[in-house]
């Protein structure tokens, strides 16, 4: 992990902007390079010179994924003072993925968070009074990528893993008790019963897979988050949104008591719509606990949509939330523009400077020109996806792939006769692949299980 | 008072004391050898073998590096077999079944014919010491002083040792032994942190009452490979004893079921850690409850005695209930004990007080290898002694101390996980441990490690030649196979239909066909005509890193990933507490461990990748 392998990611945010870049950086870069770049005219570069731009595409064996422009870095003349090769693809996550999924498939590895400037540092790139700095961010990666990933995996997936991991570990242990105590444990007939076993763990490792990619866009999306008083509107626009009756919409102020969560797509992009409870001081025990929630969601969220009534005149609590959103990227909608207005757009610049308009959830005036208005933030770089919470995501993917792999090396192994040991060494890199999914390093866990599980003995 | 002075003592004379001190004295450097009884110099107190999985690969490589254990072996076995046969190359494992009057007896032959070293029985009671962190020389019970400019501490089980068999508890060492009683508090004075580690051993029968028709017969292998790879192999083709194969049953789970409440550990009368490999009878009975029966070996403690080894049913029950139980075994029903069967407890080390050169971080030329580190097993013992033994030589010596580290062999993987990892129980090797061992395996191991051992000093010129010249065969007759072709000639495609394999289509090396898994090195030879005849250590080289290729070839990048770390290293004066961004687990850890390299400190329990990054990141900024 701390060695210069070679590392690859992609280093502009997973958007669907104009262009989009993926750098590779270590000992084989150039390499990885010339087996999956070709020139205009189809022809592989053996050799790339430093700092020259290449024009041409990148290609997955026969098949043309993007036309790009490739730019070579000669070490020690790149950011991570690393061979470095930066792709200028078309954007778009899923050429973006693609070109980096070749790319790993050529020889590199995903980039840990916070890799590149881990080696731009120890390639002695950064001045060394930028040490702590380096370190700090470092650990907030990790950390941030820590507890996504363990946030993304809560629940069934990662148990799944973890069940998996576990059936892979009583293999290794059976054999290795074996290998260590060959009078005790005799493996005649295990090529027949590990074969069934790991066939069935492949099958489930590759639905999981599956599953996994298609969970992946779905929890991608830009966090937006729908906040405001009491029965300003909210649902409704979460109803206009999403084009369904999600909310239950009422005259009733405080309808919404807890929080309700859509994927949308708005031009292209995908949104992670959450409408949360009417913001409001509440003696209702339960009201409370969904105002405290809408509150966390609104600082977690890459997007606010802040609404109000325009039917009625600015009031502290208003005041109270333009402070709470001060810092985020907000749109505040004037909403019931088909009554007559009390606040203007013009008021409410007063208070703040998020961008402001009116709309109607009533007969749909202004929804098209908001639909616009994210959409605009979105390219212009106001609002963007978490790159980690992608890297993450990544790397999950690619580890479960490895897993995959390791798992067919088993069968192809008993297939061609392969000793009992080297099996288990299968079984192990699997087993830590999974292992780095869920963020559990190997340590004695082998040994443990054939201690618990088998009866050793002199 | 008397008083003399030596270049090193070695306190103990068991498998790693010999070791250390043989190493020593060999290096040419004056050595006395301290043994609480002359009678029990290479004492097998437990089993009657050597070797085993992974603990035949000890012992190679301790012979590759100039040890004399394989040797001494190879002297004195009476039953020899290649274990896991079937498997892959690097999982086979010699086992020998040793005479043990006359392993011992043998060995204490070599120590007394040895120029430079000189045996003397005496406990010793205190360490002497310079300053407060640096040792001087050892004092005895009867009073005498010995300086010595380095110290090997190889005590075994012999510290405070308790002997427990059922309520009779006896203040001994192993076999009924005196103790050492008095060292241990001059080691707790001097800073050094011990625990307490419990082991056992089964009962030996008198083998006139057994009944071996009742049982299965184990016989050796036909053609004996010696462990030493000093020793011709057609010196030591002999006639072999036989071991036997019995189990335990119901009737015997029901009696110590029954008396657990008078079982030591089950009453809470034994403090020590016991070894989870290695479990009593009673606790097979208690945590494998679901077992209606135990595998037991029967084995012959040597030619000149009857005494025979019951494999697989240690405990420290009551002499009364261990008859009964015995009494239950198929061909055991008449049996008389010689030997009641007792655990014992004994102190030891914490060894993450110590350099992976088995020097002690925090006093200076104090060395400590075997058992008293904490581990388990004659062989185990035996290689940390070579190690400890030949650091402390270099240290007289003025030269730089050798590290085996994790890439070149079970040795390093031993001595590594004893100073690195947190461990409560007597440490056994294991083939499982070994995250290298495709390529450490026991067929190699000279070529892995006589290099070491003839730098040193311990292996001669000729020995080191003899390895020198077997890696080049190897490596012309690979490389011969690279460039040798054939093609689709009548011969060479009925060959292959003939061994089930595919003709070929255009021409293909003989490397490419022994990569086939239907075929290998052995078999093609009718189709390599330009073959030379090879010696066999040669030819099976040839042949494993052809067959096992793709996966030696991962292991190799591994461990080349893995050195790149290794010579990471951390200087001894570094502080922690002036790291900013270990987390606070880690920083305990560090200080606590005091690793020598960004390796080691990335094998700690509780050291994360990113401490491991936020290390680098220090180092890199106080350009250390």
């Amino acid at each position: 992990m701390f060695v210069s392998d070679t590392i690859a990611a992609i280093s502009t945010g997973m958007n669907n902007a104009g262009i989009g870049i993926i750098r590779i950086s270590g000992d084989s870069s150039f390499e990885i390079a010339s087996k999956i770049f070709f020139t205009g005219s189809g022809k592989k570069t053996e050799r790339f010179d430093s700092h020259r731009v290449y024009y041409g595409f990148i290609k997955d064996g026969d098949e043309i994924i993007d036309e790009v422009l490739l730019i070579a870095l000669k070490s020690p003349k790149s950011f991570t003072t690393e061979d470095t090769i930066e792709i200028d693809c078309h954007g778009g996550n899923l050429v973006m993925r693609r070109i980096l999924d070749t790319v790993v498939k050529n020889g590199a590895r995903i980039a840990e968070p916070g890799e590149f400037t881990k080696r731009a540092f120890l390639g002695g790139r950064m001045d060394l009074s930028e040490a702590e700095a380096v370190i700090d961010v470092i650990n907030s990666k990790n950390e941030y990528a820590l507890n996504n990933s363990i946030k993304q995996l809560t629940g069934k997936l990662y148990e799944k893993i973890k069940g998996i991991r576990d059936r892979i570990k009583y293999e290794i242990a059976y054999i290795e008790a074996a290998l260590d105590d060959p009078e005790h444990y005799d493996l005649e007939g295990y090529y027949d019963e590990l074969k069934e076993k790991a066939g069935k763990i492949l099958e489930e490792l590759i639905s999981m897979k599956s599953s996994f990619s298609e969970g992946k866009i779905i929890s991608e999306g830009i966090k937006t988050v729908i906040i405001g008083k009491p029965n300003v509107g909210k649902s409704s626009l979460l109803n206009i949104l999403t084009g369904e009756e999600a909310a239950i919409v009422t005259d009733i102020a405080g309808t919404t008591r807890d929080i309700l969560k859509q994927d949308i797509k708005i031009k292209n992009l995908s949104l992670k719509l959450i409408d949360t409870a009417g913001i409001r001081d509440t003696d209702d025990v339960i009201e409370k606990i969904g105002v405290e929630r809408a509150y966390k969601y609104a600082d977690e969220a890459d997007l606010i949509l802040m609404m109000m009534d325009s039917s009625v005149p600015i009031d502290e609590q208003d005041i109270k939330l333009f402070d709470r959103i001060r810092d985020k990227n907000a749109i505040i909608l004037l909403n019931k523009s088909d009554l007559p207005v009390k606040t203007k757009t013009e008021e409410v610049r007063k208070y703040t400077d998020k961008y402001v308009m009116s709309v109607s959830a009533k007969d749909e005036s202004g929804i098209d020109e908001f639909k616009e208005k994210i959409e605009e933030m979105f390219i212009s770089g106001k609002i963007g996806y978490n790159d980690e919470v992608i890297i993450t995501n990544e790397r999950h993917l690619f580890l479960i792939d490895d897993a995959i792999n390791s798992v067919k090396a088993v069968l192809d192994g008993i297939s061609a006769g392969y000793a009992e040991d080297f099996l288990s060494i299968d079984l192990m890199n699997s087993y830590e692949s999974l292992g780095k999914v869920i963020g559990e390093k190997v340590e004695d866990d082998i040994v443990d299980e054939i201690f618990s599980k088998f009866c050793m003995g002199k | 008072m008397f008083e003399e002075s030596y270049d090193v003592a070695v306190v103990g004379a068991g498998h790693a004391g010999c070791e250390a001190a043989l190493a020593c004295a060999r290096l040419g450097l004056k050595t006395i050898v301290f043994t609480v009884s002359v009678n029990s110099i290479a004492l097998m107190p437990c089993n009657p073998s050597v070797g085993g999985s992974s603990k035949g690969h000890l012992v190679r490589e301790l012979d590759a590096l100039g040890g004399e254990m394989g040797k001494n072996i190879d002297k004195t076995f009476i039953q020899s077999k290649m274990l896991n046969r079937s498997k892959g190359p690097a999982v086979h494992s010699l086992r020998a079944q040793a005479d043990k009057a006359e392993y011992s007896k043998t060995m204490r032959q070599v120590l007394e014919n040895q120029d430079n070293l000189t045996i003397k029985q005496a406990e010793v009671s205190e360490l002497i010491l310079k300053d407060k962190n640096e040792v001087s020389g050892v004092k005895i019970y009867t009073g005498g002083i010995y300086h010595a400019k380095a110290v090997v501490l190889c005590t075994g089980t012999y510290l405070r040792a308790r002997c427990l068999c059922g309520e009779a508890i006896t203040h001994t060492g192993p076999n009924g032994l005196q103790a050492a009683n008095y060292l241990t508090e001059s080691l707790e004075k001097a800073g050094i942190e011990l625990v307490r580690f419990k082991t056992g051993t089964p009962a030996r029968m008198d083998g006139r009452t057994v009944d071996y028709s009742k049982m299965t017969e184990q016989l050796g292998d036909e053609r004996i490979v010696p462990f030493s790879f000093s020793t011709d192999p057609d010196s030591i083709q002999k006639e072999q004893v036989k071991c036997y194969l019995t189990y335990t049953n119901e009737k015997t789970h029901e009696i110590i079921r029954n008396n657990l409440d008078r079982s030591p550990i089950y009453a809470g009368v034994i403090e020590g850690t016991g070894p989870r490999y290695c479990p009593s009878i009673e606790d097979k009975v208690v945590r494998f409850a679901d077992k209606d029966k135990h595998q037991l070996f029967i084995e012959p403690e040597g030619l000149s005695t009857n005494e025979v080894y019951i494999g697989g049913m240690s405990s420290s029950m009551p002499e009364d209930v261990q008859v009964a139980m015995y009494r239950t075994v198929p061909g055991l029903e008449n049996c008389k004990i010689v030997r009641n069967a007792y655990a014992i407890e004994y102190d030891c080390i914490n060894p993450r007080q110590l350099y992976p050169t088995l020097e002690f971080k925090k006093i200076k030329n104090l060395f400590a290898g075997g058992q008293f580190n904490g581990s388990s097993g004659y062989e185990e013992a035996a290689a940390q002694g070579l190690v400890a033994g030949i650091n402390a030589a270099m240290l007289v010596l003025g030269r730089e101390k050798i590290t085996i580290d994790r890439s070149q062999g079970y040795i390093g993987v031993l001595i590594d996980d004893l100073v690195t990892k947190e461990n409560h129980e007597p440490y056994r090797m294991m083939t499982s441990r070994a995250e290298y061992r495709l390529l450490l395996r026991q067929d190699n191991a000279d070529l892995r490690l006589r290099k070491i051992g003839y730098e040193v000093g311990l292996v001669s010129k000729e020995e080191y030649d003899k390895t020198v010249l077997k890696q080049k065969l190897i490596d012309e007759e690979t490389e011969r196979l690279k460039n040798t072709y054939v093609g689709t000639s009548k011969k060479v495609t009925e060959f292959l239909i003939e061994n089930n394999s595919t003709a070929l289509g255009s021409g293909s090396s003989l490397y490419e066909l022994i990569s086939r898994p239907e075929l290998d090195y052995f078999m093609i030879e009718p189709i390599d005509e330009k073959r030379q005849d090879l010696p066999d250590d040669v030819k099976e080289q040839v042949n494993i890193n052809i067959k096992y290729a793709g996966y030696i070839e991962k292991q190799i990048k591994q461990v080349e990933a893995f050195k790149k770390m290794e010579v990471k290293k951390i200087p001894e004066d570094i502080d922690y507490n002036d790291i900013n961004g270990l987390r606070n687990e880690a920083r305990q850890k560090l200080i606590s461990y005091a690793p020598v390299s960004i390796g080691q400190a990335s094998r700690i329990s509780g050291v994360s990748p990113a401490d491991i990054s936020v290390l680098l990141v220090y180092l890199k900024s106080r350009k250390l």
